[in-house]
């Protein structure tokens, strides 16, 4: 057998994570099954209706700029990359006006540690982006777009590739689309391997062709974004809410989630649960139930933690959350975030220490270098961490830890200094005690794993 | 040295960009280079610079600040294993270390036949995939448990060495 061929057996087919019908009332990956990814099987499911309906080609009149942003805003559609801002609010930010080039980015940078929700949209359900971005672009009267892709997600790249050479051909993307004065041109680029390129000017560094080092702010995207004009940049997720939002309306798209917080979002679940996927539910979905989604926690273990929203949102302990309702404001209250919704458990056999050693390791791996406080404080972080899980911390480098950590936070150009520190402060705040008995008894307080 | 079947790539990548702004262009093009070439050397740098019109030290600044860029030869099949937290929760430590214990070499090197190379990575974006691993910078293998990693191994020693 060829290589290609071996590899191949292993790709995943999204069958355990995406496809197992354990969504609660899907928006956006409603009836895939792998294999229905194509144009005519998007427009099958009443894909690029949206678009038609916003452009007059179903015979209507048609939605003007403003109709469509203002149906955006209505919908409480927040995006879904991490920070929860306001999609309308974002898009009405764009100067409509600005005679010269402006710009549509989407932000496919998956690489926030248990996040993997992006990956199985665009697999699966491509169409469902370029649809959403073609609505943004006439929104915001841009012309030109580019989806950033993960580079480690290579096929996926190729997939959207092909999504787009279909939507090309089909006149709903390029000059002219449906035979309306609307032209829109999309294309794909990717990263190779850069967590900040997640952060949205790094990656505008990045699709501009250099080494992805985050942009003070301001100037914002809005004003000054990739090659100097104005550009909106949304997460994938966030796109592909918007053929929905504007096929029933915004009022409809609150209702099926709750206040401030519309629609269905996708939980990506990973760690100590049976079966870790993809979840899509409503907003305000209880976490007991998506945690029940996903199987509950592996082998009939006690919940010990949950980091709720990726690895930078800090952890919470099981009683506060099963307290917690799935949406901005519910995890907000309880001290942490809903960030890009990537749910992380973790069962009653888990180190804390450990745990955070990891992530500490990776926000040293992956700090641009840019900002002393985050470039320094984070290896300071990691070989603190580390000395203390190896046996030889002492009984200061708790606080000196969290010191450390106040020393970054909201010191440096981007968020990745206040990713790193956020999870050290709330590890400390909610499971101090396992750190100090690693200081004293120089071991761990619960059985070795890994 | 780049084919120009490469080229023919690095064309369409550029045709991406507007006018003046070639330089977009260069994570996609070293991508292409190294899967033709095995890893960013010198001279790909600057050819990659000369098709884009840009400073050599420009693209150099690029391949040293993005992790998939090989910046020295690698083995015929480069082994990037995830075990960042959500990964050592399932498995992904276990997956690096029977690797290293398989091919008998520790993380970071290449095997002596010039086949493997092995490297612990950051997330990979496929959590709930656990334990993943990814092949060559394209191809992500899922769910790979040891009697998986044992297919994986044997099937690529097998294609290698035709």
């Amino acid at each position: 057998m060829k290589a290609q061929q071996i590899l191949s057996q292993f790709r995943s087919a999204g069958i355990e994570t995406c496809f197992h019908g354990r969504h609660i009332e899907p928006q956006i990956l409603a009836e895939l099954n792998g294999s229905n990814w194509r144009l005519k099987d998007y427009e099958g499911r009443g894909g690029y209706q949206a678009l038609r309906k916003i452009l007059g080609k179903d015979g209507s009149a048609g939605m003007t700029q403003d109709q469509v942003i203002a149906t955006v805003k209505e919908s409480a559609l927040r995006g879904r990359g991490g920070a929860g801002f306001p999609t309308g609010l974002k898009w009405s930010f764009m100067p409509r006006q600005f005679p010269g080039h402006k710009y549509l980015v989407c932000n496919s940078d998956e690489g926030e540690p248990g996040t993997c929700k992006d990956r199985e949209i665009l697999e699966f359900n491509p169409h469902i982006v370029i649809e959403g971005m073609a609505i943004a672009a006439y929104a915001m009267g841009t012309a030109v777009g580019y989806n950033y892709i993960h580079g480690e997600i290579f096929s996926t790249y190729d997939r959207f590739e092909e999504a787009l050479e279909e939507a090309r051909a089909a006149g709903l993307l390029g000059d002219n689309i449906l035979g309306s004065s609307f032209c829109f041109q999309l294309h794909a680029a990717h990263g190779f391997g850069a967590y900040i390129c997640g952060e949205e000017t790094a990656l505008l560094e990045s699709l501009e062709g250099k080494k992805g080092q985050p942009r003070f702010k301001p100037p914002f995207p809005a004003s000054f974004g990739l090659y100097g004009k104005p550009t909106t940049i949304n997460n994938t997720e966030t796109f592909a809410a918007v053929p929905w939002i504007i096929r029933n309306g915004g009022a409809a798209y609150v209702a099926c989630g709750k206040p401030n917080n519309g629609g269905t979002k996708i939980y990506s679940v990973s760690g100590d649960v049976e079966r870790p996927g993809n979840f899509e539910v409503p907003m305000g979905t209880p976490f007991a139930k998506v945690l029940e989604l996903a199987g509950g926690v592996r082998a009939s273990r006690k919940l010990k933690a949950v980091i709720p929203g990726g690895s930078s949102s800090p952890v919470l302990p099981a009683a506060i959350m099963m307290e917690c309702t799935m949406d901005y404001d519910s995890i907000a209250k309880a001290g942490s975030m809903l960030g890009s919704g990537a749910v992380i458990v973790l069962d009653d056999s888990r180190c804390m220490v450990k745990s955070l050693q990891r992530l500490s390791y990776f926000y040293m791996h992956e700090s641009c270098g840019q900002c002393t406080p985050c470039r320094e404080g984070t290896g300071w972080l990691w070989r603190l961490v580390d000395r203390i899980e190896s046996g030889q911390g002492r009984a200061s480098d708790m606080d000196l830890l969290d010191s450390v950590a106040g020393d970054i936070q909201g010191r440096t150009i981007c968020a990745l200094g206040d990713a790193a520190a956020m999870p050290v402060r709330a590890m400390l705040k909610h499971f101090r005690p396992e750190f100090e008995y690693h200081v004293e008894h120089k071991t761990c307080m619960v059985p070795a794993y890994v | 040295m780049i084919s120009e079947e490469s080229k023919t790539r690095f064309a369409r990548e550029v045709a991406k960009y507007p006018v003046g702004q070639k330089q977009s262009a260069v994570m996609a093009c070293l991508a292409i280079a190294q899967q033709e070439v095995g890893y960013v050397s010198e001279e790909v740098e600057i050819e990659i610079a000369q098709y884009l019109e840009m400073p050599v030290m420009a693209v150099h600044e690029v391949t040293t600040f993005y992790n998939m860029y090989n910046q020295h030869p690698v083995g015929r099949f480069k082994l990037n294993v995830c075990t960042n937290l959500p990964c050592q929760l399932r498995d992904g430590v276990n997956a690096l270390k029977y690797l290293e214990k398989k091919l008998g070499i520790a993380m970071g090197e290449t095997t002596p036949d010039g086949l493997f190379t092995l490297q612990q990575s950051e997330c990979l974006g496929a959590c709930a995939d656990s334990p993943v691993i990814l092949v060559n910078d394209r191809s992500m293998c899922s769910f790979m448990t040891t009697e998986k990693l044992d297919q994986l191994v044997d099937g690529l020693r097998a294609a290698g060495d035709q």
